[in-house]
């Protein structure tokens, strides 16, 4: 989320489940060159962990045989992988355009409110993080929320109370 | 005035799944089209006058026509599915509502191209879409649509899909090039455009979702049946996104030429809550504004919004209300850039930094006379210096609004108390 230039150790060795496996050697096959994989072995990473630590980032090197080097340029340039843990409930608010000319500042207002976060920020209990993103492509129902990837339209403040009472 | 020729199977039940598009057409083209010979496919598509739906709107078999021919390498087919572009959101009803039309797509495209590896990059946000449209490709596979054999006929295709992850420039073609060979999504200079050294440094074409997914209904049906939709140099018709200030956002196929206001009024409800127009964003964030003057005789085609010096973009109208501070929304605007920068291109990276801090000093009062004319010095000084357009993209609607909506900028330098020794000496 905010700070992109660090690694954090989770302290625990990173290894894939055996599912993830299983995906990462049928995806291989679709591609000519090994690096192609960065990316969908990052993502299965972070399915399988929530977040992207140093270990994970070192298999990930490993399994695609490239440097760790070059899987941290990627972690840190593609803006949805997360290099250190989100909430359990990850609040991401569209902030564009269209969001915007539909008052999408209350929506923010109200959740970090709520929540007691500012933007990129997560909670002390690790129950919710708070971030402001662009525009998500659901502009014809604006403003809109994504709350661990799904989405949330045509919100206001009175279904935000519903979708948050929700959330335990 | 709408119809459905793309959205035709988007209100039915289940439609994305196989079974049920089935019942309703997909696939359909496929003996056609496999009898016809690839260079015919291409000829079709010419003659239809479709023009890609990304956003430059350049013709479709006219960039199929600049392969190489003969090249002893394999050919590759990018389908662009990042929708990024602030107020786009019309791929994504293909994506989830008849994926297997754009699968269709694909199959018609790769067969007249003479690709066998197609990549379908698709934005990272879009997750549940992602889900539907794997388990489309993986239906297509199990029913022999994709792999070895495309129904029954000695033509192999594989499709994959390769997720993005929170870059609005892999929106960009070669960005999203880098980004499928496992790189940051930085921009290629062009030339060797990637018709000739694209993916892998193989040839590649890259087409929006929507151009893909128009494929079907003009091999089935014929160029002319398309050219019957449109106008003679936009011909067929587009899923236009309509969002901001109006009564009934969403989306809406039409086919283009239609007046811009009689569509915002009679499709999309008119301006909400009974208020005045300001101004229309007519394809997406990165076009210039219109005012309601030029609102009123625009019509919805690549002609018309380039004799109205702005663009056609990717179809996404945003209606701005007479409420709407344009310096405000300017400083929203400059901030997505900035963002989404990829950071190669000094006057990108610095240079809309620079604007950003400049549109933020006329909200915080401290705003002066000259910094009207800094602004635009700098969107002179940014664009077309850079290796992609995304710089443009963000320079050319904020010189739109400084021309067209001055005076509000001005309002902002007037109101503040800026400089203490006038106000000490009144
Ligand atoms: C910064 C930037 C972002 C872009 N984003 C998209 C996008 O999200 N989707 C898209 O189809 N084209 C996008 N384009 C246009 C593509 O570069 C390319 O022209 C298009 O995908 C070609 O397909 P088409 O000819 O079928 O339109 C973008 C271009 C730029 C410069
Ligand atoms: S502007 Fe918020 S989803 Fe597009």
């Amino acid at each position: 989320m905010s700070d992109r230039s660090q690694l954090i150790s989770s302290g625990q060795p990173f290894t894939f489940d055996s599912a993830r496996d299983a995906e990462f050697e049928r995806l291989i096959k679709r591609y000519p060159i090994r690096e192609s994989m960065i990316m969908p072995a990052l993502w299965l990473a972070q399915e399988q962990e929530g977040w992207l630590s140093t270990e994970a980032i070192a298999y990930v090197a490993e399994r695609v045989g490239t440097y760790p080097a070059k899987v941290f340029e990627l972690a840190t340039f593609y803006t949805m992988y997360h290099l250190k843990p989100v909430g359990k409930y990850h609040l991401c608010v569209c902030r564009t355009l269209s969001c915007y000319l539909r008052e999408k500042q209350e929506i923010v207002d109200y959740l970090a409110a709520e929540l007691g976060l500012r933007p990129g920020e997560v909670s002390e209990d690790g129950m919710f993080s708070l971030e402001e993103v662009e525009c998500l492509g659901h502009c014809g129902t604006a403003p809109v929320i994504q709350v661990n990837g799904e989405f949330h339209e045509e919100m206001n403040v009175e279904k935000l109370k519903t979708l948050l009472a929700g959330l335990d | 005035m709408e119809v459905k020729i793309l959205s035709a199977k988007f209100d039915i039940e289940d439609s994305h799944r196989l079974e049920v598009a089935k019942k309703h057409g997909a696939y359909g083209t496929l003996e056609k089209l496999f009898a016809m010979d690839p260079a015919d496919v291409i000829e079709e598509v010419k003659n239809s006058g479709l023009r890609g739906r990304g956003g430059a709107g350049f013709p479709a078999g006219v960039k199929w026509g600049f392969l190489p021919k003969d090249l002893d390498k394999p050919i590759y087919l990018a389908v662009n599915s990042d929708e990024s572009e602030p107020a786009t959101f019309k791929d994504r009803y293909i994506l989830v509502r008849d994926p297997h039309m754009m699968i269709e797509g694909i199959i018609i495209c790769c067969y007249a191209i003479g690709s066998h590896d197609s990549y379908i990059y698709i934005r990272g946000e879009y997750t549940s879409q992602l889900k539907i449209l794997q388990e489309a490709i993986d239906e297509a596979y199990e029913a022999g649509y994709l792999g070895e054999q495309v129904a029954g006929h000695d033509f192999r295709l594989d499709v994959t899909v390769h997720r993005g992850a929170g870059a609005y420039v892999c929106g960009e073609e070669t960005a999203l090039l880098e980004s499928i060979e496992g790189k940051k999504g930085q921009p290629r200079s062009k030339p060797p455009f990637p018709a000739v050294v694209g993916l892998y440094d193989c040839p590649t074409i890259i087409n929006n979702v929507q151009s893909i997914a128009s494929l079907p209904f003009i091999i089935e049906k014929g160029a002319e049946a398309y050219r019957a939709y449109g106008t003679e140099k936009s011909a067929g018709t587009h899923l236009f996104g309509i969002s901001g200030h109006v009564e009934k956002p969403g989306m809406y196929e039409l086919p283009l030429g239609l007046p811009l206001m009689e569509v915002l009024n009679e499709v999309a409800g008119g301006v909400w809550k009974g208020r005045q127009l300001k101004g229309v964003i007519p394809g997406g964030s990165s076009t210039p504004v219109l005012t309601p003057e030029e609102a009123h005789t625009v019509t919805l085609d690549y002609e018309s919004m380039a004799e109205h010096k702005t663009m056609f973009g990717s179809g996404g109208i945003v209606v701005l209300d007479e409420t709407v501070d344009i310096v405000k929304l300017v400083e929203n605007l400059i901030a997505f850039y900035h963002h989404e920068s990829c950071g190669q291109c000094t006057p990108c990276r610095e240079g809309l930094g620079w604007m950003l801090k400049i549109i933020r000093k006329f909200i915080a009062g401290d705003g002066r006379e000259d910094d009207i004319e800094l602004l635009l010095e700098l969107c002179d000084n940014i664009e077309m210096k850079t290796v992609c357009v995304l710089s443009a993209a963000c320079t050319m609607p904020v010189r739109s609004y400084l021309e067209k909506f001055r005076h509000e900028f001005e309002s902002y330098i007037n109101s503040s108390n800026s400089d203490p020794v006038q106000s000490q000496a009144e």
